[in-house]
């Protein structure tokens, strides 16, 4: 496979694009969801939008990377992502929501930094998917280091335990996201990805096990997504992520 | 379903009585925002003994940080940040007479307390849909705080803004999801 050669610039252009579109329009599977569980509220914000962003809450950039390993990428990709969102901010009225220090908060003015995440896939390619992040359902996220004989009964009481402290605070319908196995950090990061996640586990018991949870958070939930993992002897870390209805993401494929 | 209540600000106590969790209500006049830099700041003047920037007797609160407003629009995207947020700075507010609330989400039980012993209001507004609500509002300037940004203290101008009455003066507490 040849080498692939793309500039900072290009990784600039688009994110600006892909955050701008994220905070504008919302992805067809997650309409169809929303659709389905019938808010008209909630429909005419996302179907009657124009250049207004659908939520005042632009985010946190979270930026997902996933670099081929056959990629040379040209100059710093944290500037270059960074960049990409300063520049979406000014161009697309997004609000700034950062700052630069927890507890001295001070607002950086740009939205910057950008939260990015890097993985190394097999390929030619990079793939960029711009997630804001809101911070009303962001709050709502916990991890729980379960012990090995809580099983499935744990994981189960501290998802929908999770689930129902989420709401209302945290714009409902709800996507669930759970993070099952790894590390304390690692089952963080899987509950994040489970809910950006549209189809259902490939793994049968644990497709089963998102349908039963879902069932019951139906009331209040657009869907649960579980990513399971391989973990040690002694643990069974569970992390629960929430995502409000305003679900926005968007990506591209450079190549 | 029975038609919305309409309600005008400022808002007295005997309007308030006569509002109750659940109800549909469409708020007409002025309201003000402030989130939580704003509350902080408010709440450091009360301590220094220092006058408010506006007076907030029988006035609204709305929970939000709106997005810059686009050339043309008065504001850009306004939908309500979740409310437990502002519960520690709220019970102050409420004993000096401000009369309602618009945010998201539940409240603490002294904030509740609160609500009951001042005669005030908590108003829900629909979490994550700003783009919608920045419909009903039809003025917007910044009246303290500028430095804050997104957090500054605004006046709105707002007509038939649609909120629910998530806590009435009773205490009683309404939501779908709960």
């Amino acid at each position: 496979m040849s080498m692939t050669e793309i500039t900072a610039a290009r990784i600039t252009d688009a994110v600006e694009r892909l955050y701008v579109d994220a905070c504008l329009r919302l992805p067809e599977p997650v309409k169809q969801r929303l659709y389905d569980f019938g808010n008209p509220y909630i429909i005419e914000n996302f179907e009657k939008n124009g250049i207004i962003p659908l939520c005042q809450d632009t985010g946190l950039a979270a930026v997902y990377m996933e670099i081929g390993q056959d990629v040379h990428i040209t100059g710093s990709i944290q500037s270059a992502v960074d960049e990409g969102v300063r520049q979406a901010v000014k161009a697309g009225y997004l609000r700034a929501s950062i700052v630069s220090d927890p507890l001295r908060r001070e607002n950086t003015g740009d939205n910057t930094p950008a939260l990015v995440y890097m993985d190394i896939v097999p390929g030619n390619t990079l793939k960029i998917t711009v997630a804001p992040r809101g911070f009303g359902c962001e709050n709502k996220a916990r991890v729980s280091m379960l012990a090995p004989a809580d099983g499935l009964e744990g994981v189960k009481r501290f998802v929908l335990e999770t689930a129902r402290l989420a709401v209302p605070d945290a714009c409902p319908p709800v996507m669930i996201g759970v993070g099952i196995g790894a590390s304390f950090d690692r089952v963080a990061y899987l509950s994040k990805k489970a809910v950006l996640r549209m189809e259902p586990n490939p793994d049968p018991y644990y497709a089963a096990l998102e349908q039963e949870l879902y069932d019951q958070v139906k009331k209040f939930s657009i869907g649960v997504n579980i990513i399971q993992a391989p973990t040690h002897i002694a643990g069974l870390p569970c992390a629960v992520s929430v995502g409000c209805h305003s679900l926005r993401y968007a990506s591209e494929v450079l190549s | 379903m029975t038609a919305p209540v309409q309600i005008q600000t400022p808002l007295t106590p005997e309007r308030v009585k006569t509002l109750h969790s659940g109800d549909e209500v469409r708020i007409t006049g002025t309201i003000y925002t402030a989130r939580d830099a704003a509350h902080k700041k408010l709440c450091q003047l009360l301590d220094e003994g220092s006058p408010l920037p506006f007076d907030i007797k029988d006035q609204i609160i709305f929970y939000t940080g709106p997005t810059p407003a686009p050339p043309g629009y008065p504001i850009g995207s306004c939908g309500p940040t979740t409310s437990y947020r502002m519960d520690r700075y709220t019970p102050r507010l409420l004993s000096l007479g401000l009369r309602g609330m618009i945010g998201k989400g539940r409240r603490g039980q002294p904030v509740i307390d609160s609500i009951v012993e001042n005669t005030a209001v908590y108003f829900s507004a629909e979490g994550g849909c700003g783009a919608l609500l920045a419909r009903y509002i039809l003025e917007s300037e910044v009246v303290a705080f500028p430095e804050l940004g997104t957090e500054a203290i605004r006046r709105l101008r707002v007509e038939n803004f649609p909120v629910s009455v998530f806590c009435d003066c009773g205490g009683n507490i309404y939501s779908p999801y709960l």
